[in-house]
């Protein structure tokens, strides 16, 4: 059996979970290994759990008890591990949120099982064993990675490896069973109070259909007059990569990647950016991506459409020069 | 107030690390090395409470005999002392491997606070830390923005996604994963440096080191796009790109 676990706040499914989901049903298509069965935990869980059950799959487990109502790496741990523990999948596949890099390594710890992170795909299976693939050394190497037994191995997939709308649905809704979770209240240490916006993001790059983002080739403030003129000259948006908004250089609402917005414009256009992971899974959607990188080998070039080897404080004028002409 | 910081030593951001014989890890003896950039912030952290608070900032870290440099570094921006679980195997070790060494070296100090990076630029598990509490029997969160020590308790401000945050409340000892960017980190100073040469480097060595996992091929990272290179001097390079998007590509008018 192999476990898709969903993941929901207030009754709102996260969209991550059918991706997660979509992992599962490729993984037991590969191995053999299914059925699929779906697994979602919370205070009250009900109508996450109905829309679950159109996927494909033998039951969707919805995992209740009011000490889940709010969300903690205890509850949910304590949860979570009775429900594995009772009846072991070979694989659970979670997606690489937020909410499950907070408590799935203590699950996994819990269990005594592996747990891999962040998988991007699967590779040819190494010993007999399925093997899966992440990205190592900030995205600059690809691994495939087995686990070193074969008991049941915790897995999580990396926003956007897998697509939501490849979910296999079933000819009719799949069975949901609800279980009563084991979950001490007094045991859960972690006190939460409710989330909270910051206010409201002046920058919506989510509507750009043009956006000029810089990374740390940068290498200083004063230089970012060079990529606003370009950003005039393109009638874009100017975006940047963690590094920068740490930085100070530019404001957080102006960060591209998952801790920041994810973008899908027109244009995308890099400078500098070396395209770590944790970058371009907020703007691999893009329709054309342009890089422009002095490192012939940075990942960024392998998402580009148009690339351009070189140094940007060279490149860019020239740009803006050419833009002038052609417009 | 008593804080340990877990660090890792990881190959320097601007290499491109070379494959060894058997495509499983990297050849060590081409690499350069450097402290994980997100430990930097956790370090750090750990420096503006040990302001606010009083006490002391221990470093620690698993990995073999170059890892000594990343916490001689640690301790030249002003860590107290140091702890380095040391073993070659713990280069390439998965995140339980070097949490149980981890674990094993520090239990016995009763620290009141535990920090770690976020992730580590080599393997990026996100793992190590929340593995680590467990192991300690300590509770955790992640990904911290800002923290404040109440009494015995510490309160701290997760992300979420999406632009959201949550305050959470807990009780002492806890370990705490800092997210990148949270503070302006501080580096070393020629006093500093001087002053790291007297700190003291406690050498550990862990029992078994036993990782869940292992890599089986590294190779390079799949192609999801054909790249078109342009080539030449940046004036004509630049010049083909415009006409690209204009007549190829269409995103720009």
């Amino acid at each position: 059996m192999i476990l898709a676990v969903a993941e929901q706040r207030e009754g709102t499914l996260n969209r991550a979970s059918w991706e997660a989901v979509a992992a599962a049903q490729q993984l037991a298509a590969r191995t053999g290994l299914g059925p699929v069965r779906i697994a979602i935990a919370g205070g009250e869980v009900g109508g996450s759990a109905a829309s679950l059950a159109e996927a494909d799959a033998a039951e969707v487990v919805a995992l209740e008890a009011p000490a889940l109502g709010a969300y903690t790496a205890d509850g949910f741990t304590a949860a979570l591990a009775g429900l594995l523990a009772t009846d072991p999948p070979a694989f659970a596949v979670f997606a690489h949120t937020y909410q499950v890099r907070d408590f799935v390594p203590k699950l996994a710890a819990r269990l005594g099982w592996p747990l891999v992170t962040d998988v991007v795909g699967y590779g040819e299976p190494f010993e007999g064993r399925p093997a899966f693939t992440r990205h190592v050394f900030q995205g600059k190497l690809a691994a495939d990675v087995v686990a070193e037994s074969d008991g049941p191995c915790l897995v999580t997939v990396q926003a956007g490896a897998f697509q939501a709308d490849l979910v296999a649905r079933g000819a009719s809704p799949a069975p949901v069973r609800r279980v009563e979770a084991a979950v001490e209240p007094s045991a859960i240490r972690q006190k939460p109070e409710p989330p909270f916006q910051e206010a409201k993001q002046a920058v919506d790059l989510s509507q750009a259909a043009r956006i000029v983002a810089v990374g740390r080739g940068i290498k200083e403030q004063s230089k970012l007059a060079l990529v606003e003129e370009l950003a005039r000259a393109l009638g874009a948006e100017i975006a940047a990569s963690r590094p920068i908004c740490d930085a100070g250089w530019l404001p957080l609402e102006r960060q591209v990647g998952s801790s920041g917005q994810t973008v899908s414009p027109k244009l995308y256009l890099a400078l500098g950016i070396s395209g770590a992971i944790q970058h371009a899974v907020g703007m691999k959607g893009s329709r054309t991506i342009v890089a422009i990188n002095k490192d012939p080998e940075a990942p960024i070039f392998e998402l580009a459409d148009y690339g351009i080897v070189g140094d940007l404080f060279e490149v860019v004028p020239e740009l803006v020069k050419a833009l002038g002409k052609s417009a | 107030m008593k804080i340990a910081v877990c660090l890792k030593q990881v190959p320097a951001r601007d290499t491109q690390p070379r494959v060894n014989e058997s495509k499983t890890w990297l050849r060590e003896q081409d690499a350069t090395f450097e402290l994980n950039e997100p430990d930097a912030y956790a370090l750090e952290e750990g420096f503006q409470l040990r302001e606010r608070h009083g006490g002391e900032v221990v470093v620690c870290s698993a990995g073999p005999a170059r890892v000594a440099q990343a916490l001689r570094e640690a301790l030249a921006r002003g860590a107290d002392r140091a702890i380095h679980v040391e073993d070659d195997s713990l280069a390439s070790a998965d995140a339980f491997a070097v949490a149980d060494a981890l674990a094993a070296a520090i239990e016995g100090e009763r620290f009141d606070l535990v920090l770690t990076g976020l992730q580590s630029d080599d393997q990026g598990f996100a793992q190590t830390g929340v593995v680590l509490a467990e192991r300690l029997g300590i509770p955790h969160a992640t990904i911290i923005m800002e923290v404040a020590v109440q009494g015995d308790r510490v309160r701290v401000k997760r992300e979420l996604e999406g632009g959201w945050f949550q305050w959470v409340e807990m009780p002492l000892p806890a370990l705490l994963t800092i997210q990148s960017g949270i503070n302006q980190l501080r580096y070393a100073t020629l006093k500093g440096i001087i002053a790291a040469k007297k700190k003291e480097i406690r050498k550990v060595t862990p029992a078994a080191v036993a990782s869940r996992q292992r890599i089986v091929r590294l190779r390079a990272p799949e192609k999801t796009k054909q790249t078109q290179i342009i080539p030449g001097p940046a004036a004509d390079a630049a010049k083909e790109l415009v006409r690209r998007l204009r007549d190829e590509a269409r995103a720009i008018e």
